[in-house]
């Protein structure tokens, strides 16, 4: 009788009060199948018909209903292909394309003319233009190398030292967190005031340097490069002090057996334990870095350090460059130049990933 | 005689050399018997002498490096501190050449300025608006893709889950030109209504990869036995993500609400782009732009401008206060991937 019940079951012959009424207490175990993704219902090997049978319902998701993931993904794909691959696509097409027109969309074949024009080798309007190579490059760059390790180094020397105390260690910790939850734009203001020539900071070094505001490119970075670092510390502080807090207190001690010196052991443990944090810090801030742009918008009001009303881009970064050339609808030179951040961008990444295989302790 | 309890520095005793651990309540009652060797700095002090100097380095350690602290804390907090004195200060005290640390003459009159002749509360309401419908958006899609990318099962899951990894690695910028093409394609941009307006700051914006990835990762820690158990009980996927699952990832929703709504509050480039009246941008267009320059002189009224900074930046550090832990979460959660 039970046997029949169970194979009436399998079949899905009952329902379910009828199954609830024929089935006494289950002779079985249910048990999950991840290979096949399915429960399945072991019955007792003394029984005849002993074989695992399924429940209905659950293979379906795996088998048979596909559609039903595509529907659930359906927005995000469409999102992520109007917006994100398509853009891609484009943005290299015009970059190469000849003579493009945006309204239309029509072009005239390919060509590197774009590359050329930003790169100073290709006449536009019968004169090169020379913002890209003579301003964006360069400022980035000094952008990158300046902040990138300035600012790694200082959350470094910050988060071990916080780490170190007992007392307001949470509060001083949020206290350093503070520039993350800010305006970008309202604090750059800020530092433009304090900068301003009668500002806080000549009054403070009693000093006539002019900052900001027909400043020498050279002196204009200083400030800059200070807004950026200070923006930047607390993401990298947040990152590096969860890492020290997650490493092992036993090394600690068997560095103080041994009496080792404390900048030993910052530079013989602490360091290599937090190798893979400095590395995603150092990725994701370089990147940060190259595409520079707010800080700039924020401090100086414009592409170099007259503001807004600036002949010369001097302060210009090669996002600068591009934004400046789309509101202006050169698309093609700002097409190419975002071709040559995205190359940039994934050359570094890729070597940093692999410099990563040797250096970094895991 | 103590011997046992104290150091074991002999070596043939057990034949290995084991210290245990170095209790030595007195000093002097410890019998040797093995050859020590105290090295020369040590000489001549006294366990007492060495804890002392000890104690005393710590004590000197901690000082400094609570000074250290400190002065790096008060570095941070200037520019913030900074802001609030110069919204309180009067003109000519701005541009003085002796800069005072704390205002002469108080004037609240910069913050009826803010809200009266700037209009902070138009910017305000526009930022708002953009921040809820792009945060909804993009808390709905990412819910979705997560949901698909950690519990069901499809032909090309892991494909379609790496292609959206690798755009993440996409600069913003490469889309940047494609998007105003489109959007402009979309008519959103020529004699542009509100509501154009706010579609064009919103819609690109509804997917965050970052999201999808941080809350499938969420999402996977949720035990596979429960959705098993509500497939049993005949609930559908659909009832399962509602129920189940979001109530369990709250508080991964909360952080992505917060920093979604931070970047909104943030983003200065797109909607700079897009929006073609001043009265549609948000509020750090509103920050940059021209409201804040003496139309006669040119020059920029600090004042008015450190006020309207405050405003911008007092929101954010509330919903800090309240939502901290989430915050710091969001965040640091990036992280800890590597």
């Amino acid at each position: 009788m039970f046997e029949k019940v169970k194979q009436l079951f399998h079949r899905g012959k009952l329902s379910e009060a009828e199954s609830k009424f024929l089935d006494p207490r289950p002779d079985y175990e249910e048990g999950y199948d991840a290979q096949r993704d399915v429960v399945v219902r072991l019955v007792a090997p003394k029984k005849k018909n002993a074989k695992p049978y399924q429940v209905r319902g659950i293979e379906d998701v795996a088998s048979k209903n596909d559609w039903k993931a595509w529907v659930y993904l359906a927005p995000v794909i469409v999102l992520i292909t109007v917006f994100l691959l398509y853009p891609l696509v484009n943005t290299f097409f015009i970059a190469f394309a000849k003579d493009y027109q945006y309204a239309t969309g029509k072009f005239s074949g390919l060509t590197l003319d774009n590359f050329g024009i930003i790169f100073k080798l290709v006449e536009i309007n019968g004169a090169k233009e020379e913002y890209f190579i003579q301003y964006a490059i360069p400022n980035t760059l000094i952008v990158t190398f300046v902040t990138v390790p300035v600012s790694i180094a200082l959350a470094l020397i910050i988060s071990v030292a916080l780490n170190s105390i007992k007392w307001f260690q949470k509060f001083l910790q949020t206290v350093f967190f503070l520039p993350y939850v800010t305006n970008a734009v309202a604090i750059g203001l800020v530092f433009s005031v304090m900068f301003d020539d009668s500002g806080v900071i000549n009054f403070i070094f009693q000093s006539n340097t002019v900052w900001i505001y027909g400043a020498d490119r050279w002196t204009a970075m200083i400030p800059l490069c200070i807004y950026i670092v200070w923006h930047s510390l607390p993401f990298k502080i947040l990152i590096l002090l969860s890492g020290l807090q997650g490493i092992d207190k036993q090394y600690y001690q068997a560095a103080q057996v041994d009496a080792a010196p404390k900048w030993k052991v910052l530079t013989r443990i602490t360091v290599p334990l937090l190798s893979p944090q400095i590395l995603y810090l150092m990725i994701t801030s370089f990147i940060g870095a190259f595409k520079e742009y707010t800080s700039v918008v924020a401090m100086f009001n414009g592409p170099g350090t007259m503001g807004r009303a600036s002949v010369i881009p001097d302060m210009e970064t090669i996002v600068y460059y591009i934004y400046d050339n789309v509101e202006k609808l050169y698309t093609g030179r700002a097409a190419a130049a975002a071709v040559f951040l995205f190359a940039v961008i994934m050359a570094f990444t890729f070597i940093q990933f692999k410099v990563s295989k040797t250096r970094v302790h895991y | 005689m103590a011997n046992e309890e104290n150091v074991n520095l002999n070596p043939q005793q057990d034949g290995a050399a084991t210290l245990t651990p170095a209790v030595y309540p007195d000093f002097k009652k410890i019998e040797v018997n093995a050859n020590i060797v105290l090295s020369i700095e040590e000489a001549g002090q006294t366990v007492d002498s060495i804890k002392k100097a000890e104690k005393v380095g710590r004590i000197i350690t901690t000082v400094l490096t609570y000074i250290f602290i400190l002065a790096l804390a008060l570095t941070v907090l200037f520019p913030f501190y900074w802001m609030i004195i110069t919204s309180l200060k009067q003109k000519a005290e701005i541009e003085a050449v002796n800069q005072t640390f704390f205002p002469t003459i108080v004037m609240w009159s910069n913050y009826s300025y803010v809200f009266q002749v700037f209009d902070f509360t138009q910017y305000m309401m526009n930022t708002i608006v953009v921040a809820i419908f792009s945060t909804l958006g993009t808390l709905l899609t990412t819910i979705f893709a997560a949901f698909a990318f950690a519990r069901l099962q499809f032909k090309g899951r892991e494909a379609v889950f790496a292609i959206f990894l690798m755009t993440m690695m996409i600069p913003g910028e490469m889309m940047v030109i494609s998007n105003y093409l489109t959007i402009s394609a979309f008519g959103w941009i020529s004699d542009q209504t509100r509501m154009e307006a706010y579609a064009a700051m919103i819609v690109p914006f509804w997917v965050s990869v970052f999201y999808i990835y941080l809350l499938r990762q969420n999402f996977k820690q949720i035990p596979n036995e429960l959705y098993l158990a509500a497939k049993v009980d005949g609930k559908s996927d659909w009832s399962f993500l509602w129920k189940v699952m979001v109530p369990l990832a709250s508080p991964t929703l909360i952080s992505i609400t917060i920093l979604k709504f931070m970047g909104t509050w943030n983003s200065y480039v797109w909607p700079q782009l897009v929006t073609k009246q001043e009265e549609f941008r948000l509020i750090s267009n509103g920050l940059r732009g021209s409201a804040f320059t003496d139309v006669d002189t040119g020059q920029v009224e600090y004042g008015y401008q450190m006020a309207a900074s405050f405003c911008v930046t007092v929101p954010l550090f509330l919903l800090f206060i309240f939502f901290r832990k989430y915050i710091m979460r969001g965040v640091g959660r990036a992280g800890i991937k590597g």
